[in-house]
């Protein structure tokens, strides 16, 4: 046939590289597999049994569903405002977008050393300011209580320029005329304009804004496994960090698998709510 | 009123942006500065002198910065290659050529969108154990170089070339492949661009895998290299350690700021993959 000589270097890598691990990671979830085990025993549910009553995994999901929601809402808010504002600013738009900008195209791993750096007790200018406002200097990565709150931080950095991007584009849909007639029904201030036109025909991007936030912060890895590695006292723990603890560094092969599992179900189900949320919007039009 | 409010919005979206680039502000002041100028603790970004400048001539050359930084561009230009060279002749044949078999490729392509690199990893690395891949640049590279997102993006812009256009080549006598080459491939360029910068961008970044597969230092890509680097000073050398972080940043940030809406609009495509 003559499609296939186009398709076939693409369609065997896919099945290799993807395919095959994607049925590999469910076979072995079922199995009590470590690495370097000759003989593959099948477990059953064992592992999703004992993943249940799991501290550490108990620990590492809530953390993350905290850290996601604490990411989530700032992010989008913050990101619609840059978006409304900096499209509204008479001077500078350029400049505003690209600094707002820098963060996400930054890399994460760099970033996180160098904020590692900023809120050093010592040496770290966020405590010499802390300290010059009189207040005590404080270790925010290494203490159970701000070290989410602190990551989350650094997550909204990353996030919101990212999302102010994805809104301004959305908004360079919104026609013009509406405005206008807006203006002509007494709608004249800024955020009379953006209650009564901005968000209701911004509806269908900020959702989906909402869950492609989520589903970024949900994935969070890089800050955690560069400044944390999850502590103090799995006070940062997050899932994809268990996930890689647990297979790549004591290969419970077989456990981790299992968690990888449910990690994937919750992004799945998140994702073709979004994909519906696409084919909506294009209806719209 | 108009105007006192303009000035008010310029205003706090210039303290913000401050508070946005104050990270980068301060890892390029703190690379410029002794380690006797950290140890002082100042809040000043600004370096006394220049003498710091010498913390860029250690980290290039006494320590192994330039070999993770040619990883990088060693890996992230293999696997933007093979992405391109597989994902566009597929994209093109699902776009515009009917055979048996169609539907359930594209299927499996919008299967694969869907999957991060997280997912397949741990049959991916008890794959490339038993073969005895790991550690090795064909490690880095391969999991990643049948890109489904790409054959989906190429295949939808293929889909908004009128097929009149084709047809008209193949009348000129142009075989398929000639079509896909002379033809399709200039008409690509913008949305191959956009794709481009979107796998760099990912692909220079990432750390999950690159920490999955590769153990050996001197394989190490970028951010490996600045976490390798990290635990290695235990923490002393900040000034280098800032001049690390600054070298491996800066060719995407000079890119960016060389190249704006083209970066804004390849990173942005990453929303549609989730």
């Amino acid at each position: 046939m003559l499609a296939w000589p186009f398709v076939l270097p693409f369609l065997i890598g896919l099945i290799v590289f993807l395919v095959v691990p994607c049925i590999g990671v469910v076979v072995l979830a079922l199995t009590d597999w470590q690495l370097g085990d000759s003989a593959i025993r099948f477990a059953g549910l064992k592992n999703f049994v004992q993943l249940i009553s799991d501290d550490v995994f108990r620990r590492s999901f809530t953390n993350t569903m905290l850290y996601a929601a604490m990411v989530t809402p700032v992010s989008v808010v913050l990101g619609l405002w840059l978006a409304v504002t900096v499209e509204r600013s008479s001077i500078g738009r350029a400049f505003f977008r690209s600094a707002f900008f820098l963060p996400v195209v930054s890399t994460t791993v760099a970033m996180a050393v160098v904020w590692e750096f900023l809120l050093h007790p010592a040496l770290g200018p966020v405590n010499a300011l802390m300290s010059l406002m009189g207040l005590p200097r404080h270790v925010f990565l290494n203490d159970v209580r701000t070290v989410l709150p602190t990551l989350a931080a650094i997550g909204i950095w990353e996030n919101a320029g990212y999302n102010m991007v994805l809104f301004i584009a959305g908004l360079k849909a919104i026609p013009n005329d509406l405005y206008d007639a807006a203006a002509v029904d007494g709608a004249e201030r800024p955020w009379e304009r953006f209650w009564t036109v901005t968000l209701p025909l911004l509806g269908p991007t900020l959702l989906f804004v909402i869950i492609i936030s989520f589903l970024r912060s949900f994935r969070v890895f890089e800050t955690v496994a560069s400044i944390t590695q999850g502590g103090p006292q799995f006070a940062s723990e997050v899932v994809l960090y268990t996930i890689y603890r647990e297979g790549f560094v004591y290969f419970h092969v077989g456990y981790a698998s299992a968690l990888t599992v449910v990690f994937v179900a919750l992004l799945l189900i998140l994702t073709v709510v979004k994909f519906r949320l696409i084919d909506r919007s294009v209806h719209y039009q | 009123m108009r105007h006192v409010i303009a000035t008010l919005r310029v205003v706090m979206l210039a303290v913000l942006a401050i508070l946005f680039l104050a990270p980068f502000i301060y890892m390029l002041g703190f690379s410029l500065k002794t380690a006797s100028e950290i140890f002082s603790g100042g809040l000043s970004p600004i370096p006394n002198s220049l003498e710091g400048l010498s913390n860029y001539v250690n980290v290039l050359f006494e320590r192994p910065l330039l070999t993770y930084l040619f990883n990088g561009v060693v890996v992230c230009a293999a696997i933007l290659v093979f992405q391109l060279i597989f994902a566009l002749p597929c994209a093109y044949a699902l776009a515009k050529l009917r055979f048996p078999g169609r539907e359930f490729i594209l299927g499996l392509v919008l299967f694969g969108m869907l999957v991060p690199i997280q997912v397949t990893a741990l049959p991916l690395y008890a794959g490339f154990a038993r073969f005895g891949l790991l550690d090795s640049y064909a490690a880095l590279v391969l999991p990643f170089i049948s890109s489904a997102f790409a054959v989906f993006l190429f295949r939808q812009f293929f889909l908004t070339i009128p097929n009149e256009l084709l047809d008209a080549a193949r009348l000129d006598g142009l075989s398929e492949i000639s079509i896909v080459i002379r033809v399709l491939l200039p008409l690509t360029l913008p949305a191959a661009t956009a794709f481009s910068i979107f796998s760099v961008v990912s692909h220079w970044n990432d750390l999950f895998w690159p920490l999955v597969a590769v153990r050996s230092p001197e394989l190490n890509t970028p951010p490996l290299g600045i976490l390798f680097f990290r635990s290695a000073e235990a923490g002393d050398r900040y000034g280098e350690l800032m001049a690390a972080t600054t070298i491996v940043t800066l060719p995407l940030v000079l890119a960016f700021l060389v190249a704006q809406r083209r970066f804004i609009e390849g990173v942005s495509l990453g929303a549609l993959k989730g």
